[in-house]
């Protein structure tokens, strides 16, 4: 970022101004600004995290995350996206299998359905899963007398994952899968293909990189979940506290070291997402061809 | 699976491909389980509140300023978005440089960091001891800890949003359009005002109403910065989660409803805006 070259667009001559792009001058100006808000609103807090949690040192990261607690949340982060992410895989496959192969009435209301998630709060996520489930609700006494736990424990952590994660993976895969239409499906039924195995060996490697793609996306938000999932856990340390919630009880003791220690993995798994995700989209950008960009 | 009816309405078109009954109906089992019937659950028990009842939670002033404070920092995080979002979205997709295809990448990373770890970062970064926060503070500007720090936040969140909607626009852009432009005697500032920027202003809406969606709920960014004073910098959803801690659980059902209608009554507004603006531009 620091030497940056400027390559002149097509048609442009030295000495003559191409009408079809900007002055030079213009140019450095616009990448100047676009370069200096990014640095200031993305790569800076990125810098903080991993400068923060390093700041006393090696140990002293390597501390906190050998405590109990921190384990015990991170456990806790890794069970929760391994039940929500496959949960939302299936649900995501079968939704695109309906709507992309076939037509039917209704269709746009149940993708506006779909993504229904992506329009509400965080914290009115959990909230809903609270008013279901909690004391005052029709089904609370119910769950109290037969002790089921649900909210302050893992199912309700679980849930609000899965709600706040539900549309990812079924939104990459639709577009994709409306793309590709039904004729590669419709030639091998004719062939003699049972439905399990045309979708087994037809229309599975032809969506696999979409799915991948989903998968990585719905993966980051289930272990990166913060509001939804704070407000049905209870914050019980080392039972219902998953690595966000962690980094905030670490963060208000004003163990900012310990918080960062702990932010350093969850960023370390944005990076490595994003890059995959990059990745995906250089090698495999024609299978994602129909994905939208978010 | 197909219903017929008596003027031959039919559900669904018959298709050789097997597997719809199952698929959909599954999809539509799990929606109505993870999402509409916990959303019902809100709804019904707002309903349950009574106006009188409902009117009082709203109007109180703690809850008025929280709303105004989400919404409004909302409105101005999106604003901002819109502007730089399409200056980086127009450098990234025409100009290029060594380095761009990680630029590309790392605006995504809203998407993929947590947002608790984007808060401590965030508040880290802009508190009068931090980085930015120093440079500030002598000049006798807060950020954090103010309704600024949270617009700034706010920014952060939904950055992606509006490159990520704009982007694909500007690459579909036909550069004769711009070529007849200039043959007709336009200068550039006029091509990219007057001939471009129209042909984009539907992805620009989108890209607004989905930043300034998320950024209305969005909490787990904000709460750190914020500084949580009420009738100061407390936000919405942060209200939500307090009254819940209170058990007052007509007072967080309340302000939710109120946040979803509004989402639901923007995103409608915008919708509409959308389809205007294609029908005009094309």
């Amino acid at each position: 970022m620091a030497d940056v070259t400027l390559t002149p667009g097509a048609g442009f001559r030295r000495g003559t101004a191409s009408p079809v792009t900007e002055r030079p001058a213009v140019r450095l100006a616009l990448m100047l600004v676009a370069f200096a808000f990014l640095l200031v609103f993305l790569v800076l807090p990125l810098v903080v995290v991993f400068g923060e949690a390093f700041a006393k040192g090696w140990g002293a990261a390597a501390a906190t995350l050998a405590e109990p607690d921190t384990l015990a949340a991170i456990r806790l982060t890794l069970m929760v996206a391994a039940i929500a992410v496959p949960l939302n895989l299936v649900f995501g496959v079968a939704a695109a299998w309906a709507i992309a192969k076939f037509e039917f009435k209704g269709k746009a209301f149940l993708i506006t359905l779909i993504d229904l998630p992506f329009s509400v709060s965080p914290v009115i996520s959990g909230l809903v899963y609270v008013l279901l489930f909690g004391a005052g609700s029709l089904l609370g006494p119910w769950l109290k007398a037969h002790g089921v736990e649900i909210l302050f424990a893992v199912p309700g952590i679980v849930l609000a994952t899965v709600f706040v994660t539900f549309p990812f993976i079924a939104r990459e895969l639709i577009p994709l899968m409306q793309a590709q239409g039904t004729g590669d499906e419709e030639a091998a039924l004719s062939l003699g293909a049972s439905g399990w195995q045309t979708f087994r060996h037809v229309t599975l490697p032809n969506i696999r990189w979409g799915l991948l793609y989903g998968v990585l996306l719905c993966n980051a938000r289930a272990m990166g979940e913060f509001g939804a999932v704070s407000v049905v856990s209870g914050h019980i340390r080392g039972l219902t506290n998953t690595m966000p919630l962690h980094i905030e009880i670490l963060y208000n003791e004003y163990n900012i070291a310990g918080a960062f220690a702990v932010s350093t993995l969850l960023a370390g798994l944005a990076l490595v997402t994003l890059g995959l995700k990059s990745l995906l989209e250089y090698r495999y950008g024609d299978e994602l061809a129909a994905t939208g960009h978010n | 699976m197909s219903l017929a009816g008596a003027a031959g309405w039919r559900f669904s078109k018959p298709s050789v491909v097997p597997g719809f009954g199952l698929t959909l109906g599954f999809s539509l089992a799990y929606l109505t389980l993870i999402i509409l019937i916990p959303l019902a659950a809100l709804l019904l028990r707002s309903a349950s509140l009574g106006w009188p009842q409902f009117w009082a939670i709203a109007t109180d002033a703690r809850v008025l300023h929280a709303l105004k404070l989400s919404f409004g920092a909302s409105l101005l995080a999106a604003l901002v978005n819109v502007v730089f979002g399409t200056v980086v979205a127009w450098v990234l997709v025409r100009y290029r440089f060594p380095g761009r295809r990680v630029i590309d990448a790392i605006v995504d990373l809203p998407f993929a960091l947590p947002t608790a770890v984007a808060g401590i970062a965030l508040t880290t970064l802009y508190a009068p001891r931090g980085w930015i926060g120093a440079i500030f503070a002598p000049l006798g500007v807060k950020i954090a800890y103010t309704p600024l720090g949270i617009v700034i936040a706010l920014v952060f969140i939904g950055l992606p949003f509006v490159v990520r909607t704009v982007q694909p626009v500007m690459e579909e852009i036909d550069r004769e359009v711009e070529e007849a432009a200039a043959t007709l005697g336009a200068g550039r500032a006029q091509t990219l005002l007057r001939v471009l920027l129209p042909g984009l202003a539907p992805a620009i809406t989108t890209g607004f109403a989905l930043a300034f969606a998320r950024a209305v709920g969005e909490y787990g960014s904000v709460i750190f910065i914020a500084g949580n004073l009420p009738l100061k910098t407390e936000i919405a959803p942060l209200l939500i989660v307090i009254k819940l801690e209170e058990y007052n659980y007509a007072g967080a059902t309340a302000i939710a409803a109120i946040m979803l209608a509004i989402s639901f009554a923007m995103l409608f507004v915008i919708n509409l805006l959308q389809s205007w603006s294609r029908r005009r531009y094309g």
